[in-house]
């Protein structure tokens, strides 16, 4: 199996930087900003994006995870995965912006089943989308807000997101 | 895991697992709305073939709280009183599309026939068969010690280092078979005290220590006192001269909850027989973690619900 880097440690931190930005320009004023990573890699990558807002605008955002496992649509199709912890932060959800984040966007279904989770935890004003890699290959009418890079790729391939905090190393890869 | 039947064949991973799983399903319990689409869709029968309200019910709520679709059957006043066997009851239930079959039985081994005979495909989960077992009590169980022992960093982890004592009808109780498989499983060190009566034949292989003098197990200081029910239902025979002797010597009496370590947990299954078994001080203290187990009853049956059903394919894929 042939794999090629195609996002190296400084290129993720750019991304992220990036995003960071964005997300504050795309704020229109004084709204709550709620990160909400979707375990495992999704929540490192809000933690990490979280600060890199702090940096910039002291107080002006909280972050947490939020587990999707009960919430997934191919229950029975895929072997179980253990739930992991949500965390809301102190405020919770309700009139917040809330950033949705993840490592990679790809059928949609996962995003499907974050809005599905949200509902229940209460009433955000909005809701954003933001990935660190867009593979294309949407299964539902769902899109990102804020995307780290855009990568297009075969069903075929598997792209992988590694992050030092789990896995030791820091790189995007893409397999074939 | 395609069944949930017995205690004594879970792994330790397994049996981690499950109550890491409850634990997050705990922690859906204070959100704003409480119930989950996990299980949108699948159908839960419960098949009481013995009385239960407190088992029926926690599994009844597990299931809804799942968004499973719930049929209860009792066995009173069903086709099972006419005579049905129960192959049939289970065939007919498979024809109505049951994705899990909840099953209490007055037989030792009821659960296992019904899942290992090929009368249905469904996933069995057993709900206490006769004196053999009661898995999802002492899956509670140990729930409920860990979160008492460890709060907000039980998960991941076992017993090991908790002593528990299980007091009472042991000759009876798939709770203390179920309890003791599981905890030792965990890592747990099992006392048993009960009149001799009470303990059945070749309580010896057991891997537990055996006292026969309540006031003497109670000197090895445990973390956890469990008081069985004495199963007046169960009680054809004269296995000790009356019940207020029986509470003299192996009940939970005022002065022996004095004696307990300040942090010793006082578990009781229920229902509780109060005066015989446990005294009201007991059953009413801090230390007595009998509404935390109802609770607790929730979730692992919810965890136990999901990894059956949920993972359905595993094997497969």
């Amino acid at each position: 199996m042939a794999a090629r880097t195609v996002l190296d440690d400084a290129d993720i931190t750019r991304a992220l930087r990036r995003i960071a930005h964005e997300v504050l320009e795309s704020r229109h004023g004084d709204g709550r900003l709620v990160f909400l990573g979707i375990p495992t890699r999704g929540t490192i990558l809000a933690e990490r994006v979280h600060r890199l807002v702090e940096a910039i605008e002291p107080g002006s955002s909280s972050v947490g995870s939020l587990d999707i496992t009960l919430y997934r649509d191919d229950l029975g199709r895929t072997p179980t995965r253990a739930p992991a912890p949500t965390r809301i932060p102190d405020g919770g959800i309700d009139d917040a912006i809330v950033v949705l984040v993840d490592d990679v966007l790809y059928s949609g279904r996962t995003v499907r089943a974050a809005l599905d989770a949200l509902a229940d935890h209460g009433r955000p004003r909005a809701v954003r989308l933001a990935v660190l890699i867009d593979r294309g290959h949407r299964e539902l009418p769902i899109r990102a807000d804020f995307v780290g890079k855009n990568l297009p790729s075969a069903t075929s391939e598997r792209v992988r997101v590694r992050l030092v905090e789990v896995d030791g190393v820091e790189e995007v890869s893409i397999e074939r | 895991m395609k069944h949930l039947l017995s205690t004594r064949d879970l792994d330790r991973a397994a049996a981690v697992r499950l109550l890491d799983v409850a634990e997050d399903m705990a922690q859906t319990a204070t959100r704003e709305v409480r119930k989950l689409p996990t299980l949108r869709g699948r159908t839960v029968v419960n098949l009481f073939f013995e009385d239960s309200t407190r088992t029926r019910l926690s599994f009844e709520s597990a299931a809804k709280r799942l968004s499973a679709d719930v049929i209860t059957v009792n066995a009173k006043g069903s086709s099972v009183s006419k005579g049905e066997s129960l192959k049939d009851t289970a065939q007919t239930l498979q024809a109505m599309g049951a994705d899990a079959i909840v099953v209490r039985h007055g037989s030792s081994g009821a659960a296992h026939q019904l899942a290992h005979s090929g009368w249905v495909d469904a996933h069995v989960l057993n709900a206490g068969d006769g004196t053999h077992e009661h898995p999802t009590q002492a899956l509670l169980d140990a729930h409920t010690m860990r979160s008492r022992r460890y709060g907000a960093e039980s998960r991941g982890r076992d017993l090991v280092g908790m002593r528990v004592l299980i007091v009472g009808d042991i000759l009876h109780s798939r709770v203390a078979r179920s309890n003791l498989w599981l905890l030792t499983t965990l890592g747990a060190e099992v006392h048993l005290a009960a009149p001799r009566t009470l303990l059945p034949a070749g309580v010896g292989t057991w891997p537990a220590r055996i006292h026969h003098d309540l006031d003497a197990a109670l000197d090895t200081a445990p973390h956890a006192v469990m008081m069985l029910r004495v199963q007046q239902e169960r009680m054809h025979d004269a296995f000790f001269p009356s019940a207020r002797e029986y509470g003299r010597e192996y009940g939970l009496t005022a002065e022996r909850f004095a004696r307990l370590e300040a942090d010793t947990m006082v578990m009781h299954p229920g229902p509780m027989n109060r005066g015989l078994e446990i005294s009201s001080i007991a059953a009413d203290s801090a230390q007595s973690t009998v509404l935390e187990q109802v609770r607790n009853g929730v979730f692992i049956r919810m965890a136990a619900l999901y990894l059956l059903i949920a993972g359905s394919t595993e094997a497969d894929a």
